[in-house]
């Protein structure tokens, strides 16, 4: 049975349970007369009673479905194995190659020995498929039963209904832990897979990075090497001229807004910074790979500098620049939370606004600031697209902004797009990858949220 | 000296100081407008060329011999049918002292690869046309395109040229005898992607940002209610509360190719959904914008007055009733901007997908949910990386339709919040 | 924005909150300010002072001289404008944009509000101490030496240090804060806290000091301390006081002014404002029937 037919039938279920326990209610009230006091309205009736027809058997449904495939491919890899011995090519392909068949033609087209596994195979999925339907069916059925058999007046019925809402609100909030969670579990059990292969101090604390395997064994260079260090510092450089062009900016630019701009130069400010907020980082991306880089080239070659066509400088001021509206809004929430009187203060004195906001503020507000630009910090770390477009692939080992260097995120997406195998060095190294990134950029956020947090209770 | 003086005295180096750093603060504000102008015009600029289609007109004789058909032909003979031949005939005939086969080989690339395809589509919709001469305008090959635009420069000496003299001679011919024109470049919206730019259309990625996004909306708005609900209005104070929050504040933060990396491995590997689907994509995304969506929803619910839940709590409406009855439609406005932002940041999101295989070249365009597609931002770094000269001006055309998206989302915000904005 | 300037702002929306009288001293007509508001030897005058905020008039027709060496007292119900009065006379409402200030305020003789006058200069020479203790997060040396140093009034740090610690023993708090003078200003007990306000407001030497409630956060104790203190610094400097307590301003100052409703009422020597005050707004007042 289909699943989409699977679904409506236990919804159909649901609305005629609902309907029953209703009416069940409505009649009881109607010959016990007991008016003086509030009632349950008969639809709550009707809801326990729909959700205990659905709840559940969409839970096994969900587990079920989840389980097939794997019990599918484990069944009929029993029966390659026994039946065909000779079946000894890569299982995946095999099982793939019967799969995809689905016209009649494809079909003929396989060899006679695949054919029998074609067969057995939607024999197997034929079973499963009734198994699956009837166990869900029989659930949703019994419990429909049940709870129209159980269900009285006496039943607290919006009771019942409101805590399993709340069940629902309380999953929908916990999604949160099993994202992270989820992201632990995956980069954590490919990056251990990787370890096994790879030495994590050699991974940590190597100098060269060539993660290209060879595919016989004689090639020139072909032992593959993961030491990530020219990564991480290439990553950093990148890093560092963003900030160095974002902080400056972004703070010069929140604190003009707020203590100098008229009303006109604010309204044109304002939305300015959204815009370059809400400009996708591909578009970042493109106009530093194709307007930026080659302008920066060109200014280096007049002036007689060798500038490398995907430099860290171009890359790191186009993401600095995006990165100007995070530090500035930032950066503005800080310092507004400073109290008016610290100004007040400082201007009762005599104080000039620059002496103001140099002497006063921005020492008020320094934790704060600092906790921004940790944000920022990793933002720019985990930033992806500009750097996949406008730095370069090569690992090189500098901190000179003018050549061409590559970060941990460029790593990522260079292993994992395109055709590869997913089980190699090369994709697990992805992930050894993805946990550095994401270890890295959590201590920096928790750290800066904490600081944050910490410098507006100050003020409260 | 007294006081005064003194004062008087520092006042002027004083003042120099505030002058400078109210400079510095006009510069800062002015390198972002000057870098967001700049940007803009930039991509303006190049994008345009990508709104015209420059075409060739040719005269073909479609007899019914060439083509290896007659009127009684079957659709799929027609369809099979040698369209390639009756071009080549076409142009020879208009440059008939063309004659090596090198020469030759090079006249017929004047059109697209497309051009077959168009004749066609032309004569499945109209078998009447077999056997007559027809005058059709037939797309031009990107470098023709690039040279009529005044993208390739025609008094560049011809070793640095990429269109040779020759070729430009034709074209020049072409263009005196009044057979290249120039139209709106419709096919761009029409058309998927493929490899030749002068028919790469982004129709398909817009059909998948769609699908994508309508997975993302359909997962995270009730998802991120929900949560926001519960967090703002039931929640008691305790430490898996406390660290629900942590969680949310902290996948806000999270670089989104980790989402790419959860999706690849939990998804497509653990759970074997398809790759490049826009359904993984959009899980991915909404698992993303979550926090966003989740954190816009309870300031709107805390902005809702106490007063409102009190009055019906004292009428003996549950805390659920309550919630569900009053809260709710009062935050209704503040949720749905929150989430318009978060599907808008959605939007213009690449890495995630890139991990999820979304990247690959797909021509047809996608019909459901499940088939491989690629979304607007992934056609732009697609084709950003494409060396033909023909895909500058698409992908900045395709920027262009992204940011439109964008600002019109973002609009659509801005007014509801206008809108609807209530001061309790 | 400070809260006293929010209450004002709010205040003149929300006629019928001023107590159970307000009906009927609504119905008194409102004359010429009684009393001696002018005096001889003025180091401030004010002549015929309005304030704005936006559309909302907050201060009408104020005209008020402040003599050299006197402690003028403030008084009023809360909202009255006396603190938005007192704001104008340094002109720190500048700093709110919406504040408009029109008339004459005359310090030396020379208008503050005239085109030349530079608002930094004038806050050198009119100091103001705040309602609420407000301590920049620094130590508390480097609290009272701000001032000096932005403005330059000394020439090496031994002066200054001289001058800090002149400031802090005129002030009252030197030795209490001697041994711990690198230690965060914000350590300090609100009213030591208010004390390094004062002591940092008159390490710049100003002429005129502006006290907005200077005592109303503080304890009583606290709150002796800081009376004490006026009546020391009055041998220095002109003070301008605002206070909410009746007994405080009859503590402190030669003369009070009384303010109701954004305009000035009366005007006399304290003694006799507080035993014999002319007007009847004025009685009603002190003799605590609203405020």
């Amino acid at each position: 049975m289909k699943i989409s037919a699977l679904l409506f039938l236990v919804l159909l279920f649901a609305a005629f349970s609902y309907f029953m326990a209703r009416q069940k209610i409505t009649t009881a009230y109607r010959q016990h007369k007991s008016s003086h006091k509030i009632l349950t309205l008969p639809k709550y009736f009707g809801y326990v009673a729909a959700l205990c027809a659905l709840l559940p058997a969409l839970v096994v449904l969900l587990f079920l479905q989840m389980v097939e495939e794997p019990y599918i491919n484990s069944e009929i890899a029993t029966y390659i194995s026994s039946e065909h011995i000779d079946a000894n090519q890569n299982l995946d392909l095999y099982l793939n190659e019967i799969k995809s068949a689905d016209t009649p033609e494809k079909v003929a087209a396989l060899s006679e020995e695949k054919q029998l596994v074609y067969q057995r195979y939607h024999e197997i999925e034929q079973t499963t498929a009734t198994t699956i339907s009837v166990v869900v069916l029989a659930i949703s059925i019994l419990l429909t039963i049940g709870a129209l058999k159980k269900i009285n007046i006496n039943t607290p019925a919006r009771k019942v209904f409101e805590k399993i809402i709340e069940g629902i609100l309380l999953l929908a909030a916990s999604i949160a832990i099993m994202t992270t969670v989820g992201i632990v579990f995956s980069v954590l059990f490919e990056s251990t897979r990787f370890f096994g292969e790879v030495p994590i101090l050699s991974f940590m604390f190597g100098t060269e990075w060539s993660p290209q395997t060879a595919i016989r064994a004689d090639q020139v260079g072909s032992s593959a090497a993961f030491g990530a260090v020219p990564l991480f510092v290439g990553t950093m450089l990148i890093s560092f001229i963003a900030l160095l062009v974002s902080v400056p900016l972004g703070l010069m630019s929140a604190i003009y807004l707020s203590e100098y701009a008229s009303r006109s130069i604010r309204s044109i400010a304002k939305p300015v910074l959204e815009i370059l907020a809400g400009i996708p980082t591909v578009v970042y991306g493109f106009f530093a790979a194709l307007t930026v880089a080659p302008f920066i080239r060109g200014l280096g070659e007049s002036i007689g500098l060798s500038v490398a066509s995907e430099s860290a400088l171009a890359a790191g001021l186009v993401m600095g620049i995006m990165i100007i509206p995070f530090v500035s809004s930032l950066s503005d929430d800080v310092l507004s939370a400073v109290p008016q009187s610290l100004r007040e203060g400082s201007l009762g004195l005599g104080a000039t606004r620059s002496e103001t906001i140099i002497k006063v503020l921005i020492p008020a507000a320094l934790p704060g600031i600092v906790g921004g630009v940790l944000l920022a910090a990793s933002r720019a770390i985990g930033e992806t697209m500009i750097v996949v477009m406008a730095a370069g692939l090569a690992a090189n080992l500098t901190v000179n902004p003018l050549e061409a260097v590559t970060t941990v995120t460029v790593q990522i997406v260079t292993l994992l797009t395109g055709d590869q195998e997913f089980d190699s060095a090369k994709t697990l190294a992805a992930f050894a990858l993805g946990l550095m990134l994401f270890v890295t950029t959590l201590v920096l956020n928790v750290i800066a949220l904490h600081v944050v947090r910490k410098y507006r209770e100050q003020y409260e | 000296m007294n006081n005064t003086d003194l004062v008087k005295q520092s006042l002027q180096k004083r003042y120099l100081k505030e002058r400078m750093f109210k400079a510095m603060g006009f510069i800062s504000i002015a390198t972002a407008i000057l870098f967001l102008l700049i940007l803009l015009t930039d991509i303006i600029g190049k994008a345009l060329p990508a709104f015209t289609q420059t075409n060739i007109a040719l005269e073909v004789k479609l007899s019914a011999d060439d083509l290896g058909i007659n009127a009684n032909s079957s659709e799929s003979e027609i369809r099979n049918a040698d369209y390639r031949k009756v071009i080549r005939e076409a142009l020879s005939r208009l440059f008939p002292e063309v004659t090596s086969r090198k020469d030759k080989r090079e006249l017929y690339t004047l059109t697209s690869m497309g051009a077959e395809f168009q004749l066609r589509d032309a004569i499945m919709d109209n078998p009447q046309l077999i056997d007559t001469t027809q005058r059709i305008e037939f797309l031009a090959d990107d470098d023709v395109a690039a040279v009529v635009k005044g993208a390739i420069d025609r008094n560049l000496p011809e070793s640095d040229r990429r269109v040779k003299n020759q070729k430009l001679a034709w074209i020049e011919s072409l263009e005196t005898k009044g057979q290249i024109n120039s139209t709106f470049n419709w096919q761009f919206f029409s058309n998927g992607d493929s490899r030749e730019p002068e028919m790469a259309g982004i129709k398909g990625a817009i059909l998948g940002s769609f699908f994508t996004l309508l997975v993302t909306l359909a997962l995270s708005f009730p998802i991120a209610v929900a949560a926001a609900i519960y967090l703002e209005e039931f929640a008691p104070k305790n430490r898996f509360i406390d660290f629900i929050e942590i969680n949310i504040n902290n996948l806000a933060a999270v670089p989104s190719i980790v989402f790419g990396l959860l999706g690849l491995a939990v998804f497509i590997n653990f759970f074997n959904m398809p790759r490049s689907a826009p359904v993984v994509g959009g899980i991915v995304l909404s698992l993303m914008t979550l926090p966003t969506i989740i954190i816009a929803s309870r300031s709107a619910i805390k902005a809702v007055p106490p007063s409102l839940r009190e009055a019906a709590l004292g009428l003996g409406a549950s805390k659920m009733q309550s919630v569900f009855h009053h809260v709710l439609p009062a935050a209704l406005p503040g949720i749905l901007t929150g989430t318009i932002i978060g599907m808008a940041q959605a939007l213009g999101e690449t890495a995630p997908l890139l991990m999820i295989g979304m990247v690959a070249f797909i021509v047809d365009i996608p019909q459901t949910l499940v088939e491989p597609s690629t979304v607007l931002p992934i056609q732009v770094f697609l084709w950003a990386d494409s060396p033909e000269r023909g895909f500058l001006e698409k992908t900045s055309a395709a920027i262009l339709v992204l940011l439109f998206f964008l600002v019109a989302m973002n609009a659509i915000a801005i007014y509801l919040r206008k809108k609807f904005e209530k001061k309790w | 924005m400070n809260e006293a300037v929010m209450n004002e702002l709010a205040e003149p929306t929300m006629k019928n909150k001023s107590g159970p009288e307000t009906e009927e001293s609504l119905n008194i007509e409102y004359t010429e300010t009684v009393g001696q508001p002018f005096c001889d030897d003025a180091k401030i005058k004010t002549k015929n002072v309005n304030v704005f905020y936006a559309d909302n008039q907050a201060i009408y027709d104020v005209s008020l001289d402040i003599g050299a060496h006197e402690v003028i007292a403030l008084i009023g119900p809360s909202g009255c404008g006396k603190s938005t009065y007192l704001r104008t006379l340094n002109r720190m409402n500048d700093t709110i944009d919406i504040c408009r200030v029109e008339g004459q305020i005359l310090l030396d003789g020379e208008n503050i509000y005239r085109k030349k006058q530079d608002p930094v200069l004038l806050r050198a020479r009119v100091g103001m101490v705040f309602q609420k203790p407000n301590p920049f997060p620094k130590s508390i040396y480097d609290n009272v030496a701000y001032g000096p140093r932005i403005h330059g009034l000394t020439k090496n740090k031994a002066e200054l240090d001289e001058l800090v610690e002149a400031s802090l023993t005129k002030a009252g708090l030197f030795q209490e804060v001697k041994d711990r003078l690198h230690a965060p200003g914000t350590g300090l007990s609100g009213g030591q806290q208010q004390r390094l306000c004062i002591a940092r407001t008159i390490a710049v030497q100003p002429e005129v000091i502006l006290m907005d409630e200077p005592a109303s956060a503080l304890d009583p104790i606290a709150t002796a301390k800081i009376e004490e203190l006026i009546n020391e610094l009055k041998e220095n400097f002109t003070i301008v006081i605002v206070t909410h307590s009746m007994q405080q301003a009859a503590r402190v100052s030669q003369r009070t002014a009384y303010f109701h409703m954004g305009r000035l009422i009366e005007v006399g020597d304290t003694d006799q404002i507080f035993t014999n005050p002319s007007h009847e707004l004025t009685e009603k007042y002190i003799t605590g029937r609203f405020g």
